[in-house]
């Protein structure tokens, strides 16, 4: 794969690729971050001086069906060393869906000194780079964060309806038979978590991971995504878009390449995606 | 009738881990439980591993076989491609040391929620759906032999 630089992105700066973090493993300006889908696997090797986080215990509110408060993003910023001057590095599995996830919720708190690490775990470990599974300590920061700010990135239920009423642009990024409403259909595949099954009206299906060159998890070029997001999802970067997928992880990954890497302008994720929209009363549905 | 009990040896192991509440150290256990992983043996399967083995909704893209005894149990045996599946190759090991050769009926009625009671509650739907995935597709061989078998005598 190109060097990011190269690639055509809007806003290259927001990755960094395997040897930029090798190089900067021990900066004190920069804190790694792993944020995985498998809760084993940061304690199996992870890449020296990185702390995770977890997005089931860190990431949500333990009780209600939200994201962590002000005062639980200051407490996990400062456990980990971070203060608002950190530039922090975000990687995991799963081609760095995870990562991007735990990036989308830092910017609702408005940390915008943060990156991805390009390829994630995958392609740190595939390069026979350094794992550990000493847990690093840091010294606690006194990390000041403003209010969550949902309004620019974050995209509710009615505001979604009224976008669907106005024919915006909606991508789907589940796969095709979660997106047709099959896989909810199909024997001896566990409850998703939907009374219905089938997708928004109006979405266009791309799966997520489309985005991601198969063979070293890294991102496509610019010009690849462009043929995929604006010539086949229909999407344009000064459009409006909402982005969904089962409750909001998947798509914070396509938010992240919209946003960043398109230079999209005012693109939301729906978190409470298709675990809200298929339990809703009376919401349309296509199939 | 009533229902089939859980397997004695799975029952077991769940106990231990109950016992083990510390998120650490349970993390601990299971990552020392993948290591004690072995990939099906090539004369139950090679690849191309078939469809008809993928666990439904497993992303760490694991297989299932059952090799029957000549008493007519099953041994279970378990592929896990994706290399960063930690938790499906614990499973794997959990899965196969437990119930293979266990009676059938019971394996047959293992509840696919014994995930939560290997792993926490804290699992994302998708990691939740894979392993309960692999515990289904354990109880589903069960049924077929059972099945193939035909009905025991009372």
């Amino acid at each position: 794969m190109s060097a990011i630089e190269n690639r055509g992105y809007i806003h290259p700066d927001v990755l960094v690729s395997t040897d930029w973090v090798a190089e900067h493993m021990n900066d004190p300006q920069v804190r790694i971050v792993e944020s995985n889908e498998d809760p084993l696997l940061y304690s199996t090797g992870h890449i020296p001086g990185a702390v995770e986080v977890d997005w089931t215990r860190d990431l949500n509110d333990p009780v209600r069906r939200d994201y962590l408060g002000r005062e639980g993003f200051e407490t996990l910023m400062r456990r980990s060393g971070i203060t608002r001057d950190t530039t922090v590095v975000l990687y995991g599995d799963r081609n760095n869906w995870w990562a991007t996830y735990a990036y989308w919720v830092f910017q609702l708190f408005g940390h915008s000194k943060a990156k991805i690490m390009d390829g994630g775990r995958l392609k740190w470990a595939n390069e026979g780079r350094p794992l550990t599974r000493d847990v690093p300590a840091y010294p606690a920061t006194g990390y000041q964060a403003p209010e969550r700010n949902d309004k620019a990135i974050r995209a509710y239920r009615d505001e979604v309806l009224r976008h669907v009423e106005k024919s915006g642009r909606m991508v789907d990024v589940r796969s095709p038979a979660e997106y047709t409403g099959e896989r909810l259909h199909m024997p001896d595949y566990p409850n998703e978590g939907a009374l219905r099954g089938g997708h928004i009206p109006g979405a266009a299906n791309i799966p997520w991971a489309r985005a991601i060159n198969a063979e070293d998890g890294t991102f496509k070029t610019a010009e690849e995504l462009r043929a995929i997001y604006e010539g086949e999802a229909q999407t344009k970067p000064d459009e409006e878009v909402i982005v969904y997928c089962r409750i909001g992880e998947r798509s914070s990954h396509t938010w992240f390449v919209l946003t960043h890497l398109l230079g999209y302008k005012n693109v939301r994720n729906y978190d409470g995606s298709w675990t809200e929209w298929g339990n809703l009363v009376g919401v349309p549905i296509e199939r | 009738m009533s229902a089939p009990g859980i397997p004695d040896k799975l029952a077991s192991t769940l106990d231990t881990l109950a016992m083990v509440p510390d998120r650490s150290d349970r993390i601990q256990l299971l990552i020392d439980i993948a290591d004690r992983f072995h990939e099906v043996p090539p004369q139950v399967a090679r690849r191309p591993f078939g469809e008809e083995n993928k666990v439904p909704a497993c992303e760490s893209e694991a297989y299932v076989w059952g090799e029957a005894r000549p008493d007519g149990a099953l041994d279970f045996h378990f592929a896990v491609e994706n290399p960063q599946g930690i938790s499906a190759k614990a499973m794997a090991v959990l899965l196969g040391d437990t119930l293979s050769g266990a009676p059938l009926a019971q394996v047959a009625a293992v509840p696919q929620d014994i995930v939560y009671r290997v792993f926490g509650k804290e699992l994302s739907m998708g990691k939740s759906m894979g392993l309960m995935g692999m515990v289904s597709m354990v109880a589903n061989l069960a049924k077929k032999q059972l099945a193939a078998r035909g009905p025991s005598p009372s």
